[in-house]
């Protein structure tokens, strides 16, 4: 993984001590909160429902052992005990005191880590496919990208005040597992007929109020020429971006009112220009020199074995394990989804015990999901009775990675200060109605992504089962959304209808998951029954029991 | 309202002008809206000659006339609007623009090293900023990962040298 | 409706409640505003507390009996549903 060298270094430590002098001059009042606000959210720090709560950048999911060690480290020194993996790949804290962040952020920097720019009207925390460097359906590891875009980002001058929060996802294998057509920017690396690699950038993608797919601005960007088009992209979006309402304020709005091909002709106007003052250009060189830091370890000459189908070892390969590129190895999945926890929250204890077994099985890094769990991305499949055995004890082993109990949850209303209705614990009741691990096997892929509110940090727009909370009248209702998906399929999942109540929420969900069961053809998932029948069916079914059973 | 001027404290030589307010002697600055209205006399005066861009003008709103203004203000009606920070860039990269870049209006002491980077060489000073925290915040960071109009060597380019 | 009123703690966050003049940490100690001219008044003494940089994000909330009318105040005044242990519901 990258490691920075004696500038990146200095750079976040100069950061650091930029926001401790500015949190001392609060401290000391001479800085009013509209003041000191912008800079501390620059740097990851917010004041939440009970408590500020910091956000720490995770460079495209990727972290080593003695990161997560010092995770640990900090949720048990200043914080409560535990973080929260995001579905942007970040890690959050719910509890720390603003007089310690400072020291907090220096004690991040000395493992390289930090909060720069995970919160604000900037380029935000780039991410990218978690399955990095390890997928079977690969072109190139995204991350080397995601870090050249990341040195780009940091501290960017002209686009630290963007009209809007800006975010870049990076993938470079044929299945898209980062969400790429629902982010502002999303990099994907292809191949084009002569054999080379580019990429092709898409703009506009957004979930929120308004969710959109996004569309392609470049189709075949050249490897030296990305930040030139990149800067392009934002300079005209930091131009034209609306400012006058925050629900217009995203990308996606103005690649939807200028349409393709004027947004094309805009970007590629400002693109030449910057291409041709030639600075932003990133030679082989530089390009090389980051990928090495990305080189895969070396791969044992190993052949595929049968994995394991019995018991409980079998269950969680059956759903947690994925195929890696390289013969002999496998890609596991920690589920942070335990029946009954909270989708995403992970103790000291674990953060620690993950670290210990990564030095002890010599894994060099682990990754954060935008979907809320950890995946370690080369196991050697003889390691994997081992590697399941520890991840056992540390409770990290619920073998239900992409089923129905594998929830993308937002935070809610039990910490977030902008929820409309609590999202944790409707996703704890679905997920013991369907803790039954052969239900959940014989249903299958199923995607439930649920939010708190409009603001969809919980994806609910791409949703297989889409949730959503509102407050009517001061009282908490879901709303269900079926359809969605965020891979190369990409759909916006279709409003049912109205809302359900907190204790009918679940049984509606259960409605229409046994209805698919039962009318779904061999091998299809839930999305492909409902995309061939539509939501007719399904909102009959979870409508007119409703109103049976009230009767 | 200290200004700043290429780092230091300098007195401002122009005066701002209001729409329909008479052009006193010496050097102003004027709305863009009113530079076009009066662009012959203004440009006729043989003096120095600024323009005032809201944040919703673009400085290639300006055209050719551009040549002849010797300041153009940047004005920051809240911090979060952005826009100023890319006219400054377009000033100095692309209309190659050589006078003063000034910035004024709601800016904050957390944006003056961006101000600085993108362009602008003065600064009329809010008064959240005085001129000792003005030159705390250019001494902040050492170094910058993305060239800009300042020149400054980026991070990639001190890499590449022996 | 009667109110109460809250902030938070500048150095560390905490939640505080309003009570005659001061603040305390604990929800069942704020002082009950029963009159509108009561809340509005103890609003614009709390800003005494936000120019000297000591709290931020005064707001007042309405009661139904003695308990916060919405949800968002009744987790915010006793700490994360989903986890008993933690907020001030742990302290008790
Ligand atoms: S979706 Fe809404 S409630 Fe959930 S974390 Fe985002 S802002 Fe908060």
């Amino acid at each position: 993984m990258y490691r920075y060298d004696e500038f990146d270094a200095a750079f976040v430590r100069e950061r650091t001590e930029q926001f401790r002098y500015q949190v001392e001059r609060r401290l000391k009042g001479e800085l009013n909160e509209d003041q000191f606000k912008p800079f501390r959210l620059m740097n990851g720090l917010y004041l939440q429902l009970h408590a500020y709560m910091l956000r720490v950048a995770v460079p495209y999911g990727t972290l080593s052992a003695p990161q997560l060690k010092m995770l640990a480290h900090i949720a048990r020194k200043y914080d409560k005990g535990y973080g929260h993996i995001t579905t942007r790949q970040n890690i959050q804290y719910n509890w720390p005191k603003l007089k310690d962040v400072p020291d907090i952020l220096a004690d991040l920097a000395t493992v390289e880590m930090h909060a720069i720019q995970t919160s604000g009207n900037c380029i935000r925390n780039v991410t990218a496919d978690h399955f990095a460097g390890a997928a079977a359906d690969e072109i190139e590891d995204p991350r080397p990208v995601a870090e050249i875009v990341r040195q780009w980002s940091s501290l960017h001058p002209e686009f630290a005040f963007l009209p809007r929060k800006f975010k870049v996802a990076v993938s470079g294998a044929a299945h898209d597992r980062a969400a790429l057509k629902f982010h502002d920017l999303a990099i994907e690396i292809v191949k084009n007929d002569e054999g080379r690699i580019g990429y092709r950038i898409l703009v506009g993608g957004g979930m929120g109020r308004t969710p959109y797919i996004g569309y392609a601005v470049g189709d075949f960007v050249e490897k030296p020429d990305l930040l030139a088009f990149l800067e392009a992209v934002l300079r005209v979006y930091n131009e034209n971006g609306r400012r006058d309402n925050i629900y217009k304020a995203r990308i996606k709005v103005l690649a939807q009112s200028l349409g393709q091909t004027e947004m094309r002709e805009r970007v590629v106007r400002e693109f030449i220009e910057i291409k041709r003052a030639g600075t932003l250009q990133v030679p082989q060189e530089e390009r090389a020199r980051i990928e090495a830091y990305f080189a895969p370890p070396a791969f044992e000459a190993l052949n595929d074995a049968p994995l394991p189908t019995e018991g409980a070892l079998g269950q969680w390969v059956a759903s947690n394990v994925h195929k890696h590129r390289a013969p002999g190895y496998a890609i596991a999945t920690l589920s942070l989804k335990p029946i009954g926890g909270v989708p995403g929250d992970i103790s000291h204890e674990q953060l620690d015990g993950v670290a210990q077994l990564m030095d002890d099985f010599g894994y060099a890094e682990i990754r954060t999901s935008h979907e809320q769990n950890l995946v370690l991305p080369h196991v050697k499949q003889s390691d994997l009775p081992a590697v399941f055995a520890r991840l056992k004890a540390l409770g990290l082993a619920t073998p239900n990675a992409g089923l129905i109990t594998d929830i993308i949850c937002c935070p809610g209303l039990d910490y977030c200060d902008l929820a409309n209705a609590r999202s944790i614990p409707i996703a704890q009741k679905i997920a013991e109605r369907f803790a039954d691990l052969e239900r959940q096997h014989a249903i299958g892929e199923l995607k439930i992504k649920m939010s708190g509110c409009i603001n969809a940090c919980g994806h609910h727009h791409t949703g297989h089962i889409g949730i959503l909370g509102v407050d009517k009248k001061g009282v908490e209702f879901y709303q269900l959304q079926l359809g969605g998906s965020a891979t190369e399929d990409a759909a916006i999942g279709e409003i049912m209808g109205p809302g359900f109540g907190e204790n009918e929420i679940v049984y509606a969900v259960e409605r229409v998951v046994d209805l698919y069961v039962k009318l779904r053809q061999p091998g299809e998932r839930f999305l492909d029954t409902y995309r061939r029948l539509g939501m007719e069916p399904f909102k009959n079914i979870a409508y007119q029991e409703q109103l049976h059973a009230a009767h | 309202m200290p200004l700043i001027k290429d780092g230091v404290l300098a007195e401002d030589l122009y005066t701002a002008v209001d729409d329909d307010a008479p052009l006193p002697e010496g050097p102003v600055i004027v709305s863009l809206k009113r530079l076009r209205a009066e662009r012959d006399s203004l440009l006729g005066r043989n003096q120095k000659l600024g323009v005032k861009l809201t944040s919703a003008e673009s400085p290639e709103s300006i055209g050719s006339d551009l040549e002849r203004l010797s300041l153009v203000v940047l004005e920051f009606p809240k911090f979060r609007d952005g826009r100023p920070f890319s006219w400054a860039r377009i000033l100095r990269s692309r209309l190659k623009f050589d006078g003063e870049v000034r910035a004024s209006g709601d800016f904050l002491y957390d944006q003056i090293a961006f101000l600085q980077r993108v362009g602008c060489d003065a600064f009329a000073l809010p008064p959240s900023v005085t001129p000792a925290l003005f030159a705390r915040a250019l001494a902040e960071m050492t170094n910058v990962y993305q060239p800009a109009a300042d020149g400054v060597k980026t991070i990639r380019q001190l890499r590449s040298e022996p | 409706m009667a109110q109460k009123l809250t902030a938070n703690r500048l150095i560390d966050g905490t939640v505080l409640y309003w009570r005659a003049g001061e603040w305390t940490e604990s929800f069942a100690e704020g002082e009950v505003l029963a009159s509108e001219d009561a809340a509005k008044a103890a609003l614009a003494a709390a800003q005494d507390f936000v120019a000297r940089n000591l709290v931020v994000g005064t707001y007042l909330f309405e009661l139904k009996g003695e308990a916060p009318l919405k949800e968002r105040e009744i987790i915010r005044a006793f700490g994360p549903s989903v986890r008993p242990d933690l907020g001030k519901q742990a302290v008790r």
